[in-house]
């Protein structure tokens, strides 16, 4: 790989350890990938925050890099952390778990990230533009900016993308690439979808279908953003899809921008991805919406579900501290949390310890999220639309 | 004193490193299959669980599993238990972060059936030496 007579310096140490560190993983990387340069980034976002997936071993990485005394070059958001910063204690999240999640904040915020943690910053003040490079690394984040908003990022791990935020850069490979943005796969879809849990399940069994691929969707007509959003985040769970097309709604999509000899998958029912998203629990403990995180849209379908109802179970809705912000300047936060539903800030359910919160089972209309939670944190899961959730968080049981 | 063979290697990450081979034919992921305490491989079936890969020459094909595995290799740096070197056929990501990040000597692009546990290894300035064990 080519670097300037700038980054030969940086990458000899010519301004300290910390940020000498990042340029040899992004030019190793660089290397192993067959980059020709490293280009600029216009925002970075960096996972691997919260404390149950770092662990003591990532807590201590991140405390030594910041101690370097080196700071973020361009604006970098964070992933969602295990637990609410400011309403954990409320929240029960346990007082153990919380001291070490706060030290990785405070080790994050010491390298200058802005401590946005969400999992849509293009909901929270950070939207790319088409066109534009930047290097993300959540796989739903990722999935949206090169899919819907036309930005260009490659899966990011949380170091590499650590160490574009304290750089600028990144090395040009894959998706920063127009030969690599093309479809491996046509998806003809011929189910008519009318809410972001279809969306949900036809990204699960799509994923599974495509691993790594890009799809090019036909057949889907006027998804909104918040579909897509689900659409993405599904892919990238059950595969590992950091791109697809839809015909005549992304600004990528035309009929050039598909292989020569993609194979055609036909999806005419939904039920299969229902089906294997679903356990058989009919108890509910815990009502999860907002994977990824709810958009006001979003926040508005819930309160107006909830208008002058009592939740019987746990309903906790996770979104960006922006985006509540927003909700409780609109007095919809009131109206919501009225039904004794709690919305959450900060965190997501696939990486906070809901385990050791006591919770046994989940309902969700987040097909990324019946995808994970089961593994990642041992709990029955349902999936279904969002007003079966909502149902289920009145009643306390699923009906299918 | 067995053959002394030499191999042309990509580095990954740069440094002196000489100690004796320790060869698994299948990948490895830092996290979950290693005990960061002691160095020992614990996933199951795996075929180098319950020897110890603190201060050998680890080899093999490529790292697998969680990206957590890069931090997981600088707490085996810390806890005094991690491999003095890395060869793989190789290299992916999450093995090439934890070694720069550790400050690891880890290299790859070559044919790691040329290895065996117990040979003697030397890397330096992109070569592997290799004094195999009789």
């Amino acid at each position: 790989m080519h670097l300037t007579k700038k980054e030969k310096d940086l990458l000899q140490g010519s301004e300290g350890k910390g940020i000498q560190r990042a340029m040899e993983i992004l030019s190793a990387l660089g290397e192993i990938y067959a980059a020709e340069k490293l280009i600029p980034v216009e925002s970075v976002q960096v996972s691997g925050v919260s404390f149950k997936n770092l662990g003591d071993a990532g807590l201590e990485f991140l405390k030594d890099w910041a101690e370097t005394g080196v700071k973020a070059r361009v604006k970098a958001f964070l992933n969602p952390a295990g637990m609410d910063l400011r309403d954990w204690r409320r929240l029960g999240f346990p007082e153990e778990f919380a001291v070490k999640q706060l030290r990785i904040i405070d080790n994050l915020k010491r390298m200058d990230l802005e401590l946005t943690c969400t999992c849509t910053p293009y909901l929270a003040g950070n939207k790319p533009r088409l066109g534009e490079h930047i290097a993300w690394s959540e796989s739903s984040a990722v999935s949206y900016a090169n899919s819907v908003l036309g930005a260009r990022t490659n899966r990011e791990s949380g170091i590499s993308a650590l160490s574009s935020a304290l750089t600028g850069l990144t090395p040009e490979y894959g998706f920063h690439l127009d030969m690599n943005r093309k479809a491996d796969y046509v998806v003809d879809v011929s189910s008519s979808l009318k809410s972001a849990s279809d969306y949900s399940a036809l990204g699960y069994m799509v994923g599974k279908r495509v691993g790594g691929g890009i799809p090019y969707f036909r057949g889907l007509s006027n998804p909104s953003a918040d579909e897509l959003k689900s659409l993405g985040a599904a892919m990238a769970a059950s595969g590992s899809v950091a791109m697809y097309h839809v015909e005549n709604v992304t600004p990528e999509a035309n009929p050039d921008s598909i292989k020569k000899d993609a194979p055609v998958l036909e999806i005419n029912d939904l039920a299969k991805g229902y089906s294997e998203l679903n356990s058989k629990t009919r108890v509910i403990d815990l009502v999860s919406i907002g994977c990824p995180h709810a958009s006001m849209e979003e926040l508005q379908e819930i309160a107006s579900l909830l208008e002058g109802e009592r939740v019987n179970t746990t309903l906790w809705i996770t979104t960006s501290r922006y985006v509540k912000q927003k909700a409780e300047d609109s007095g919809l936060l009131d109206r919501i949390q009225g039904s004794g539903a709690v919305v959450v800030s900060d965190t997501c359910m696939v990486v906070a310890p809901v385990e050791d919160l006591g919770f046994k089972s989940m309902a969700t209309n987040s097909g990324k999220m019946a995808f994970y939670v089961p593994s990642h944190c041992g709990l029955k899961v349902r999936f279904g639309s969002l007003r079966q959730c909502i149902n289920s968080a009145l009643t306390g049981r699923w009906e299918p | 004193m067995g053959a002394l063979r030499e191999y042309k290697v990509r580095v990954i990450r740069t440094g002196f490193a000489q100690g004796t081979a320790l060869k698994s034919d299948e990948p490895i992921s830092f996290f979950g299959c290693v005990d960061p305490e002691t160095g020992v491989v614990v996933e199951k079936d795996h075929p180098l669980e319950g020897e110890s890969i603190k201060d050998r020459i680890l080899v093999f094909p490529e790292g697998k599993g969680s990206t957590v595995g890069s931090y997981s290799l600088y707490r085996m740096k810390k806890n005094n238990t991690a491999p003095r070197a890395i060869i793989n056929r190789l290299c992916e990501p999450i093995v090439a972060v934890g070694a720069i990040i550790s400050d690891i000597p880890c290299v790859d692009g070559i044919d790691i059936s040329k290895i065996n546990s117990g040979d003697k290894i030397i890397i330096r300035e992109g070569v592997v030496f290799v004094n195999e064990d009789e």
